[in-house]
């Protein structure tokens, strides 16, 4: 009695066959609707900040160096993949990957970078004064969670010439961390 | 170079202590999803132990919340040397969506030095599996920081100059 039901286990065995995937040596190929690492594209980014402001986990970051140009950086370490950005994204400039295999050791790896010229006013020849007067607003655009202005997760002050003083003074805008 | 050093000391079997350090359970589940037989990590000597003391490598899952800041800290000195710590979601890599909040710690960083860092939320099993087989030198590295910049300026000075001329637009500086 005990064979037969041995051999009826290697029967049933032998039907499914070997399921396990060979995965590391074999790419296995992610569903259609997957939402892996965002990629932006330059030439249609318009660096309104959309994709900044409704970022869960804030890890976009806008930092502004001087008049006309304008830096986006993208913290891919605290990026949850919830995909809003490509979803806000006015231009369609943001795509989410496929690209899953994003194993490193080093965070700096899964960081993405944009420099943009941005667009003046016809009358004054300036950026677009984005800082809002309403104070609702204001807590929605600015990094709300931070008290001190060098942590602050948006920062969109502007000068009028390039200078090389603010460029210092933001250097360390890129990452914020807990006070 | 990391790789290289894994491959002197982890050249048997890989034993994985699996460390919650207040996470969500979503990489908790994908982590055992990776030792079911559809991905089976156990082609590659990898086995899930109870006890740091048993381990050669941790996985810690989560952003280190203010209460298990100090236990995973205890629980890595407690692992015998050589050891490998894996930082698995984006809790652990970046302290996720609560990186500045009063509770979290802001990432597995702050507690243990992590070797590497799996993000994703959850990360896939294919993933965490790709993280295990880059330490072990099976695969090479994907992820590289991307630079892009705009080269032209979208408006070009000809039609600048010449909107200047036809249409009397004020394209200077207003002084204040």
């Amino acid at each position: 009695m005990w064979l037969t039901s041995k051999i009826k286990q290697v029967l049933m065995v032998i039907k499914p066959g070997v399921v396990t995937l060979k995965y590391p040596f074999e790419p296995h190929p992610v569903p259609e609707d997957f939402r892996g690492r965002p990629h932006w594209d330059h030439h249609k980014c318009v660096g309104c900040g959309a994709c900044s402001n409704h970022c869960s986990a804030r890890c976009i970051l806008v930092r502004d160096v001087c008049q006309e140009l304008r830096v986006m950086l993208y913290d891919g370490s605290r990026c949850t993949y919830c995909g809003r950005c490509a979803e806000v994204c006015p231009e369609d400039a943001i795509t989410m990957s496929q690209e899953f295999e994003l194993a490193t050791g080093n965070k700096q790896d899964i960081t993405e970078r944009l420099e943009l010229f941005m667009l003046t006013c016809q009358r004054c020849g300036r950026c677009y004064d984005m800082e809002n007067t309403n104070m609702i607003e204001r807590l929605d655009l600015r990094g709300y969670r931070y008290d001190s202005l060098e942590t602050r997760s948006l920062i969109r002050k502007t000068t009028e010439h390039f200078d090389e003083n603010v460029l210092k003074e933001t250097e360390k805008y890129q990452r914020p961390t807990k006070l | 170079m990391l790789s290289n050093l894994a491959k002197k000391f982890f050249g048997r079997s890989l034993w994985v202590y699996h460390c919650n350090s207040g996470s969500c359970n979503g990489c908790d589940i994908e982590i055992l999803n990776v030792l079911t037989p559809y991905y089976d990590v156990e082609r590659f000597g990898i086995k899930l132990v109870a006890s740091p003391r048993h381990a050669d490598v941790m996985l810690i899952s989560g952003g280190v919340t203010r209460p298990t800041l100090h236990l995973a800290r205890k629980a890595y000195e407690a692992m015998p040397e050589p050891k490998l710590v894996f930082g698995i979601g984006s809790c652990a890599t970046g302290g996720g969506s609560w990186f500045d909040t009063y509770n979290i710690s802001g990432g597995a960083e702050k507690s243990v030095p992590v070797n590497y860092f799996i993000p994703g939320c959850p990360p896939r099993p294919e993933a965490i599996i790709y993280g295990v087989a880059l330490a072990l030198g099976l695969v090479d590295k994907k992820a590289a920081p991307v630079e892009l910049k705009q080269m032209e300026f979208p408006i070009d000075m000809y039609e600048r100059n010449k909107a200047w001329e036809e249409r009397n637009v004020i394209y200077e500086l207003l002084k204040d």
